[in-house]
């Protein structure tokens, strides 16, 4: 069954077409990576189906309900949750808050019931707190949990932010180069984390990267975008040897 | 502990300590708004003025109403009524609450010095309207004679229940995605953080305290007028909370009582006395120069504030003692 489903998304900043006609469907279950040169349009398809941009033209639906100009916090309840190219924790809380943020929104207890700590708002924080402490266990960071997340060491602040990710209870994760600035080892470690958490979680991942070696690794398709095009589809395998792709990462006009 | 202030302060320390509760519940609610959401509210005068002036206006009898409306009469449903103090108190925390639910959404529209602006403006606007309708405010005169009923009670029992309310919420999850939002408002809305709601929220709870403090301030004065309710006001409860540290609500109580208590206890300075043999005459405004010179200090120091963004707590200070004894 299709999970999520993008068709002929289009939008335009100012006279600059970011991206033209794109379409994407994502069955649920899969781990779909999106790959392409720097600057073709991957972060943006990101944030259109995370709610952040409104698209010009194009139609969105997940789990079958359109969310088009759905607000994100709407869109994060509905199940997608998401990581940032550029890692964005809330970095003077602690590890372990940050967590629990990414669990608020599941919290049924309004702010009376909160402010007069009502049976129901302590039994939500109670689960909460037990379950954000299995999700730090689950990504290795329960001793760090009481630190300030800003000064994690780099690698510990990516797995923190899937974590958080995690914490909304997604169906569909998007991220955003999980990869990035990890050394090989640490790339392997992250392969091995993603395809367990999708397993356990029966998740459905899309993932944007550069590192090659790790979409081709994992990934059962791909889609590839230059300049807010989609230039090619399909398994690892055969987008590798598309000839327009390898004009895109390699260069080369027309005539070459 | 009341019972004994009660009994036994003379006039002056009972008005202090009046005084500390209202900066307590000001500086607690605006910390909420300030710190703990990360937005620069700078109108926190203005719903202090509308709770003022709600109170004032609804505990006045009649015939001191006629005696302070002499220009222009004041419009009728309000000349004709006078409700008790509690619930004039409810009613200065619910009209200043209304009015900042209905201006909360232009405001949360910007962010960041946009916002600090807009708030401004709501706050000069509040004055400006105290100012010029004279049938309702009674204009640049003001209202004289109000009954003194805050005492000690009224004024601590509002500052511990405004510090209930907002460290219980500051402590939820609420108060988490409000934290979240100041940290980083695009990640926050990522995790399903409505921002907006919660902004909200924390703008009109903190409205809602400012109006019950303003009430309360109102009768301990006795006498108000718009030039009471200035920017300068707000200023001082932005320096409350900055050298309490932005986002912590026991540092927004110590830097209230401080400020409130600092402000009297260097009014010895400017006596005049002897030092080291030289007759010092008293310099007035001198308190003014260290009180300064102490908050210089305070941010030369405590770049975060006295308390940073910690809580206090007597684990915390169990921690501290056993960490001297050891040394």
């Amino acid at each position: 069954m299709t999970l999520l489903e993008a068709s002929h998304l289009g939008i335009r900043f100012g006279g600059l077409l970011a991206l033209e006609d794109f379409s994407l469907s994502v069955p649920e279950d899969g781990l779909y990576g999106l790959i392409g040169p720097n600057g073709a349009g991957k972060t943006t398809v990101f944030n259109i189906i995370t709610g952040f941009l409104r698209p010009s033209e194009g139609r969105l639906a997940f789990n079958g309900q359109s969310i088009l100009g759905m607000p994100p916090h709407r869109i994060t309840s509905l199940g997608i949750a998401r990581t940032f190219q550029n890692i964005r924790l809330f970095s003077g809380l602690s590890v372990l808050d940050n967590v629990l943020a990414g669990f608020h929104c599941r919290d049924r207890a309004t702010w009376m019931e909160a402010v007069a700590r009502l049976p129901r708002h302590r039994r939500e924080e109670r689960q909460n707190q037990a379950e954000g402490l299995a999700l730090l266990h689950e990504v290795g960071l329960t001793e760090v949990a009481a630190e300030e997340a800003g000064k994690l060491p780099y690698g510990s602040q990516r797995r923190l932010e899937i974590a958080r990710a995690l914490a909304t209870r997604p169906r569909l994760l998007l991220l955003d180069e999980p990869a990035a600035g990890l050394n090989p080892q640490e790339t392997q470690d992250l392969m091995a984390f993603l395809k367990e958490i999708k397993e356990r979680r029966h998740l459905t991942l899309l993932v944007i990267e550069h590192n090659l070696r790790l979409v081709m690794g994992i990934c059962q398709h791909l889609t590839v975008l230059d300049y807010g095009l989609s230039i090619a589809a399909g398994p690892p395998a055969e987008v590798r040897e598309n000839v327009a792709v390898i004009k895109a990462y390699l260069g080369g006009g027309p005539e070459a | 502990m009341l019972l004994a202030a009660e009994r036994w302060a003379g006039e002056y320390q009972v008005r202090l300590l009046n005084n500390m509760a209202i900066f307590i519940t000001l500086a607690v609610s605006y910390n909420l708004i300030n710190g703990v959401c990360g937005q620069l509210h700078l109108g926190p005068n203005a719903f202090i003025t509308l709770g003022a002036y709600t109170a004032a206006l609804l505990t006045m009898t009649p015939a001191e109403k006629a005696l302070n409306f002499i220009i222009t009469p004041l419009i009728w449903p309000l000349s004709q009524i006078s409700v008790s103090f509690p619930v004039a108190l409810l009613a200065a925390g619910l009209v200043a609450a209304a009015f900042a639910y209905v201006t909360g959404f232009p405001v949360f529209r910007v962010r960041g010095d946009y916002l600090a602006i807009v708030t401004l403006g709501f706050g000069e606007v509040v004055r400006i309207a105290a100012n010029n309708l004279q049938g309702l405010t009674n204009g640049p005169l003001g209202l004289k004679g109000l009954q003194p009923y805050t005492n000690l009670w009224w004024s601590w029992g509002v500052a511990v229940f405004t510090l209930a309310v907002v460290t219980a919420l500051v402590k939820s999850g609420y108060g988490r995605a409000m934290q979240a939002i100041r940290e980083d408002e695009t990640a926050a809305r990522a995790m399903g953080v409505n921002t907006f709601r919660h902004l909200l929220l924390a703008y009109v709870l903190s409205a809602f305290f400012f109006g019950v403090g303003g009430g309360l301030l109102a009768h301990l004065i006795t006498t108000i007028s718009p030039s009471l309710f200035t920017f300068f006001l707000t200023f001082n409860l932005l320096i409350i909370i900055v050298v309490g540290g932005l986002g912590s609500t026991s540092g927004a109580v110590l830097a209230a009582i401080l400020f409130t208590g600092a402000g009297e206890w260097l009014r010895a300075v400017e006596e005049p006395h002897v030092l080291f043999g030289h007759a010092i005459p008293g310099v007035p405004g001198l308190r003014m120069v260290i009180f300064s010179l102490l908050m210089l200090l305070v941010i030369l120091f405590f770049r975060q504030g006295l308390l940073g963004r910690r809580e206090f707590s007597w684990d915390a200070c169990a921690r501290v003692v056993k960490r001297g004894l050891s040394r």
